[in-house]
Formats: C-alpha cells, structure tokens, sequence
C-alpha cells in the first residue's frame, strides 16, 4: 500500500500532545493511519489521475500566525456572518446569532460532547491519509452548533485563508483548517466556505457535517486558492431522516487541487444534492472526487458538475454512487460535463454506480468535448464576434449548474465569482456586471 | 406487489434447473502431465511439431508470466487458482487428417448433435458456414476449405497455419495482444493450445460467415484458444464464436486470446454466444472465463465490430477492445451479459481511439438476478491526434430481485477538444406495469418476463448475424427460462 511514503507533510506539524484523552486517542490513531498508509501513488486506484509527486516533493513547515482576511470581490456585498480561519486558526468571530454554538477547535480541552462525540466520526482516517494527516495535525479550527429548531436566515461565511511564502522561497507552509458543522433535527443553515491564501503553502481541510432530523444545510465552497498553492479537501457528510444538504462547490483556484465529498444517506426521504463547477487553465490540476452511500431506502441525490479546463490544464472527475441491498427507491442522478477549450487541455471522468436493490432509479452520464459549433455560428450570424460568442457560451454551460444553488444571494454571488474568472481567463468575456 | 413477489419466486423456483448442457464425452485423452513449467511448454510445442521461434516467444512469455501478479481489480471474488493443478494440453487421440465429417470420430459428432449444433445440417443448408469445430484443443473437422480456398480465404486452426503460413503468423501474433499484456493474456501465450487463423486477402469478401465451436470437454483441462483474424485491405469477413460446456464440479480455467487486425477498409465482425456451465445454484463449479480479446483497427475507414452474448460462466472477465489506428476508423462493441445465481461477470470494452475522426459506439446491456453481481467497465480513450473522435456509450442494467447487484464504471479520458465523447447509464427494474399490461393479454409471468428482458436487449441482438441470433435467442430464451422467469 504504501508508496514512497512521503508524510513530510505529517511530521512538518507536530501532532498537538496533552489534551483530553479522547483527542489524543483520535489524533494517535490517525497519526498510525498515515503512517500505516503514507500518501497515495497514482497506482492507488482513488488517486489513479492526480499525482501528487510535486506535493510529496516539499517539506513543509506549520502555518502560524494569523493574518487579517478579505472577501473575494464576488462576495463583498453578501450579508453574512464572518468567521475566519487564518493559517488554520480561528482568528475573528462575527456576531452569531441566536442558538448557534461556536466552540475553538485549538483548544478543545474543556469541548463539550456535541464536539467531543462526533469529531473525527464522520471524516474517516484509515482509507484517507490526507485526512487522518489533518486528524493528526490541526492546530485549530472551528465546530458550529445550529441548535435544534434553529432557523438561521443570515449565512455564515467562513472565510479559510493561508499565507505561504513567496513562490520561488525555500520552504512551503502546511495548514490543516478543521471544521465540524452540526445542525440539529429541525435546524436550518447556510454556510459559506471561502478557500484563499497567498504564496506558496499547502491546505490541507476537513470538514465533518452532520444534519440531524428533519433539518436543512446549505453548503456552498469557492475554492480560489493562491496559483501556487496544493489544496486538498475532505467533506464528509452524514443525514438524517428527511434532512437536506443541498451543496456546491466552485473551484478555479490552486495549482493541484483536489475536492473530495464523501456522504452517507444514513436516513430515509433524504435530499442530498452536490453540484458544482470547476473552472482550471494554465497548468492547474483540479480533481473532484464524490462518494455516496445510499444506505437507507426512499432517498434522492442529485449531482452535476460541470468543467471548462483552458490551456493546459487537467481535470478529472470521480464519483460514485453506492446503493445498498436495503435502500430499495433510491433515486440517484449524477452528470459530469466538461468542456475542453484548449488542445492542451485534458479531462479524466469516471461516473460510476454500484448498485445492490432492484427498486431503484439511477442514472448516470458524462460528456467531453468543445463548444457546438452551431450554438457559435448562431451567435456569430447575429453579429457576435467569435471571442465574445465563445465566452457567452462558456457562461451559460456553467451557469446550468450554479442554478442549482437554492440560496438565492448565494448563487448570485457565486455566478459573479465564476463571471470574475471568466473575465480574467477567457478572452471576449463581459464584466461580471453584464451577465 | 404481487407481480414483482411472483417475479421473484419464479425465479427462485426455476433457477433450480439443471444446466441442460450437461453431460461428459468419453473419449482418448493425450495428455500432459498436471502442472506447469517450461517442461509443459515444450511438452506442448513438441506435441504441435512447432518451429524454434515460436518456442521460444513461448518460453519468453511463460518467464513473464512468473513475474506477474494475478490481477484482483475486478469486481469478482473466486478461490484462489493453483495452476500447477491444472492440466495444459488434451487433445483427442491423434487419428489421419480427414477430408470430410463422414470421417469424424462419431462420438464427437454425437456430442454437438446433443448440443444442438447441426453441424451435419449445416453442410447440407445451402454453404452458409463454415464450421472450424474446436473439441478441446485440437481443430478436428474443418468444413468448407475448398470453397474457402477458391477465393483465397485461409481459416485454419492455427498449429496448422504456424506450419503452412508461418509469415503472416510470426507477422501478426501478438501483435496486437503482446506476449505479456497482461496476467492471463501471457499465461496463454505460453501455453495456448489451439484456436483459429482467420486470414482474408486484398478486396476479398469473405463468402460465408466463419464459425467456430469451442466446446470444453476434458476434465481439469485449462483452455488456452489463441486466435487471430488478419482483414487485408478491402477485406470483410464475419466470425461467429459460440460455447457450451458439459457440467463439471471443478472449476475449469478458460484463458483465450483473439487478436484482430483491419487494414485499409477492411472490416471484422466477430460475434460470440458464450453459454459455459455456470456453476450450480451455490456457485459450485463452473467455468472461469478470462478473455483477452482486442482489435487493431490498423487501416484508414477499417472497422471492428464486437458482439456478445454472455449467458455462461461462473466468472466473466472479459474487455473485447478496438485500437483505433486507422483514420476515420470504426470500433463497436455490442453486450448482452446475463447473470444469475452466484455468476459473476465483468465485462465491458476499450476504445482507444488514436487516428483522426474514429468513432465507437458501446452499447451494454447488463441482467443480474439470483445472488449474481453485473460490472460494467469500460474505457473511452482519446488520444492528442484524434481530430474529431467521437463515442457514445450507452450502459443500461437491469435488476432482477433484491439481492443481486449491478455495477457501472466506465474511464473517459480525452486530450483533445475536438472530441466528443458521451456517456449515459441507468438502472432499472422489469416495472409491474409492464408485467401487468403482458400478463393482462394472456402471458404467464414467465413469457411476459422474457419478452420484457428480450425487448431490453434488442438493440445489441439485432447486431448478431442471422444465422447466430437464432441460436442466441435459444440461448437467452434458456437463461430466461431457467434464470429469469
């Protein structure tokens, strides 16, 4: 299993000793995992498109300090309650309102059960090294409590943000972010997950949600990490009955990035849908890998990403659907489009479906290719330039799936991100203002 | 409700059926000792008076093979195989090479009587096809070669052609499959026995549709068909490949190679209804099934297509691939696979496409009832210079009873942007309204079942040749009886 086990990466950030002892278990364990394991090779079959040797080939250092943290352009008139998470601290609380719980994940000592009882259940160690790595290593972060009933109407907007060093310095730092959201039966959410840094430096975040009952999450993440930067990512998620976690991810930051979302459906009625785009050019790599476990009858998942991979850049895409033998009515869809503007430019997809019931609906597609040359000779015919009639395309194929945002500011908010790196990236396309 | 209980009582019920192919021939075995080591391979190569190279690229694979590492990526589970408890060559005793069925050693004849093939028949019905007969190892009765002959058609059993066409053998084997491909691939490279050689010249259409009958008979006998189609430039031909095993309670290894290769214009089409014993209901017994079968569409506007029927075999494990070389080249692959039981199949397709404006098209059906698993897997593959590739897949499974499983995992993998690649899946149960509607105009769940299964797979049947999709429907229409409903 262990190829060139490389865990600079572990050892870079002592493993924090003293605690309570159910922290120091889960940390010692994990900190065995990542050991027993070490980083993946591109002969691992989860890891088979990204090779991770540029990522192996660095010696990081902790992040420390903190740092004061902007919002990105497309999310300065968002209303929303700021928290930051600076080098992998939490550095500044906005006002949260009434029944949410924050609890400092850098001093988890005196946690209370709902933290002490659920964190590390959800983000498994043994099959994810990068996540038993961030078991082993953070430093800090942050667990939210939506309590029972709770309606929060304003989104939290957690603001995650590194500083590296100058690209071209000696040394890369690593931060390891935390974050557990529970949202309990009833209780309902919107958080936003903002990735930015600068220089050269390695993120490596896990996010461990949990939806009770009855509740709703929504759960949308911009990933615009500094061109130098190695982003790795662990969602994990688990629902209860009736609950709905309703997600998106863009992603268009980062020189190797990789978005992993990992659910279990562990209810029945669940509504679980992740959408998402990636938006890559130069000579980024952006990989999004989706996992999900019907494990109860009666649910429905919904997933659709779509990509625009420019000049060299490399996308891939994994996801999987697992229906047990038990979860009989299962509705699952899962698209993956992507868009290749560039000769350079290279996609990987593999949808796939294990299915264990008879009773189920599950769908599953993925398609490759360029712009339609008719959709482009229409707009042309009507006095378009080329430029400008490629770009209005481009923006309509990744709109399809940013409408599917059901938070309303949110999704105007993440449509002028995608507009902003359209803007920058591809020629002929209009301010953010004009779409 | 009620439908879909009965569905699957019926299918309970008559899932224990016996395999109705079942029965053993006796006949004289020469044989290799069990076991294998390079004493096997000479043991093999001496038996088939084989020149020195081809020795030699034995020997060379077999050192390979030693190196390799049994493969466990797919989606299936089996007892570990000892290989050196296996035997490596039976053929049926030596007897004078014959010019006609009459000379045919009766018992043999006897045996595809009991199977259905009318081989008799089908010399007397008009010259359709061509029957290359495979009992065990050893083509025994090859039928139509003069006629074959006349228009420069060569379709031998391939120890024949090493010794009368050892150019284009030495020329094209391997070529496409190399020695060491992969683990099962290079263990048959090592000690394949026999298969066909298939070579058809310039411009030529081949007059009637080539087939071939592997029948499994020998106890403990691995099988080790090595074939090759070479299609000149402006060639067609059309290759049937069909299978039946007598019942066995041990496990029986099956690990062939087809290569394929079209030049300019030329076109192959191979077929096969694969119907091996597949174990009983527990999953004792039963045939694995591990097949390299690849084409190399080598020449501009060739085209290889693969149809498959799959009905058999405890475990299938077999990727019928197209390297699309050739511009404006054609790949196809067309699969039904039905599992029942505790049968195992995964199966799927590669296309490589490499040359200018090639297209493919996959189109998979997949049936599992019983305890059975279904894996689709499959790899879409465009290359940088692959100008205006184009693919459409299409995998639809289809779940009969809760305690079966279908799988999908198709790669796709494209580097240029002038392709177009698409790929579409679902999974789906026989609905009760559509039990209801066939059963409410006289059907009985059994016919309504198999009619429902039959339009599933229509669209890959109807891509069998005449002559073959008779027999495939049999086929089917046994696995519905005795699987399905």
């Amino acid at each position: 299993m262990a190829e060139n086990s490389s865990l600079a990466l572990l050892t870079a950030v002592p493993a924090p000793t003293g605690g309570a002892d159910w922290l120091s278990k889960l940390r010692r364990t994990a900190v065995a995992n990542a050991e027993r394991t070490g980083l993946p090779g591109v002969r691992t079959e989860a890891w088979k498109f990204t090779n991770l040797n540029a990522l192996k080939a660095l010696e990081p250092v902790a992040a420390t300090g903190t740092a004061e943290i902007a919002r990105p352009a497309a999310f300065a008139d968002l209303e929303a309650v700021e928290l930051h998470l600076s080098n992998g601290m939490l550095s500044h609380t906005g006002d949260l309102p009434d029944g949410v719980e924050l609890v400092d994940l850098a001093d988890p000592t005196a946690a209370p059960d709902w933290v002490s009882k659920t964190l590390g259940t959800i983000a498994e160690t043994g099959p994810h090294p990068f996540t038993a790595i961030n078991t082993g290593s953070f430093t800090g972060g942050v667990a939210l409590r939506i309590k029972r009933g709770t309606m929060v109407e304003t989104p939290i907007l957690l603001m995650v943000d590194t500083r590296g060093q100058d690209a071209g310095g000696e040394q890369t730092v690593a931060a390891h972010p935390r974050v557990l959201v529970v949202v309990e039966d009833g209780a309902s959410a919107d958080l936003v997950e903002l990735h930015t840094g600068a220089g050269a430096y390695v993120n490596n975040a896990v996010a461990e949600i949990v939806i009770g009952k009855d509740a709703r999450l929504g759960h949308y993440k911009h990933q615009s990490e500094s061109d130098a930067a190695f982003h790795i990512a662990m969602t994990a998620v688990r629902c209860a009955d009736s609950s709905t976690y309703d997600a998106f991810a863009l992603l268009t930051g980062a020189r190797l990035s990789r978005n992993e979302v990992r659910a279990t459906l562990a209810g029945r009625h669940i509504e679980y849908r992740i959408n998402g785009g990636y938006l890559a050019c130069g000579d980024q790599h952006v990989d999004t890998s989706t996992f999900i476990d019907h494990a109860e009858p009666d649910c429905a998942s919904h997933e659709l990403y779509k990509g625009v991979l420019a000049d060299r850049a490399h996308g891939v895409f994994q996801g999987k659907i697992l229906v047990r033998p038990h979860a009989q009515k299962t509705d699952g869809y899962q698209m993956n489009r992507a868009l290749l503007l560039s000769r350079e430019a290279e996609i990987n997809s593999k949808p796939e479906l294990e299915i264990y019931a008879d009773d189920v609906k599950c769908s599953h597609g993925a398609t490759v290719g360029e712009l339609e040359d008719d959709q482009l000779f229409y707009l042309m015919a009507r006095g378009i330039s080329r430029e400008r009639a490629r770009a209005m395309l481009v923006a309509a194929y990744v709109d399809e799936a940013i409408d599917q945002i059901q938070r309303e500011p949110v999704r105007e908010a993440f449509r002028t991100a995608a507009a902003d790196w359209m803007q920058k990236h591809i020629a002929g396309a209009p301010a953010s203002e004009g779409v | 409700m009620a439908a879909t209980a009965d569905t699957v009582r019926q299918v309970e019920e008559v899932t224990g059926r016996a395999y109705k192919h079942g029965f053993v021939t006796d006949i004289d075995m020469d044989m290799a000792p069990k076991g294998l080591d390079e004493t096997t391979i000479r043991f093999i190569s001496a038996k088939k008076k084989e020149p020195e190279w081809l020795l030699e690229w034995r020997l060379k694979a077999f050192r390979q093979w030693l190196q390799m590492k049994e493969p466990n990526w797919a989606k299936v589970g089996y007892p570990p195989i000892d290989y050196q408890d296996l035997y490596y060559y039976a053929a049926p005793t030596q007897k004078p090479k014959l010019n006609s069925l009459d000379e045919v050693d009766p018992e043999l004849l006897a045996t595809y009587e009991k199977l259905g093939i009318p081989l008799k028949e089908q010399e007397i019905l008009a010259g359709v096809v061509a029957v290359d007969a495979v009992f065990d190892s050893v083509s025994v009765a090859t039928t139509y070669k003069k006629e074959l002959e006349k228009h420069g058609v060569v379709f031998s059993s391939i120890s024949e052609a090493v010794h009368n066409y050892p150019e284009l053998v030495k020329r094209y084997l391997g070529s496409v499959v190399p020695a060491a491909d992969n683990y099962f691939a290079c263990l048959n490279s090592a000690v394949f026995t026999d298969g066909s050689f298939v070579y058809i010249p310039k411009g030529v259409r081949c007059p009637m549709e080539l087939s071939t009958y592997f029948r499994i008979n020998a106890e403990n006998t691995g099988q080790f068909e090595r074939t090759l189609i070479v299609a000149d430039e402006g060639a067609y031909v059309s290759y049937l490949e069909g299978c039946t095993a007598p019942q066995r309670d041990e496990n029986q290894l099956h690990a062939a190679v087809v290569e394929l290769v079209a030049l300019d214009d030329a076109e192959i089409k191979y077929s096969t209804v694969q119907n091996w014993y597949p174990g009983d209901e527990n999953g004792k017994g039963g045939i694995y099934n591990f097949v390299t079968k690849r084409g190399a569409c080598r020449g501009r506007r060739s085209k290889i297509s693969w149809t498959q029927v799959e009905t058999g075999s405890a475990i299938t494990w077999k990727y019928p691939s197209c390297i699309l070389q050739g511009d404006d080249s054609v790949g196809e692959f067309y699969s039904v696979a039905i599992t029942n039981n505790a049968q195992q199949a995964d199966t799927g397709t590669k296309m490589i496409h490499l040359g200018k404006n090639t297209r493919s098209t996959i189109i998979s059906k997949g049936i599992s009832a019983g305890r059975a698993d279904n894996t689709y897997r499959g790899l879409v593959r465009v290359g940088k210079r692959a100008e205006g590739a184009r693919n459409f897949t299409q995998c639809d499974s289809l779940l009969i009873g809760d305690k079966c499983g279908a799988h999908t995992v198709p790669y796709i993998e494209s580097k240029n942007p002038t392709a177009r690649v698409e790929h579409e899946a679902t999974t789906s149960k026989i609905s009760e309204d559509q039990l209801f509607y066939c059963m409410s105009r006289g059907l009985s769940t059994e016919d309504a079942v198999g009619l429902i299964v039959n339009g599933f797979c229509k669209e890959v049947m109807k891509e069998l040749p005449m002559e073959f999709a008779v027999e495939a429907q049999k086929l089917i229409g046994i696995s519905l009886e005795g699987s399905v409903g």
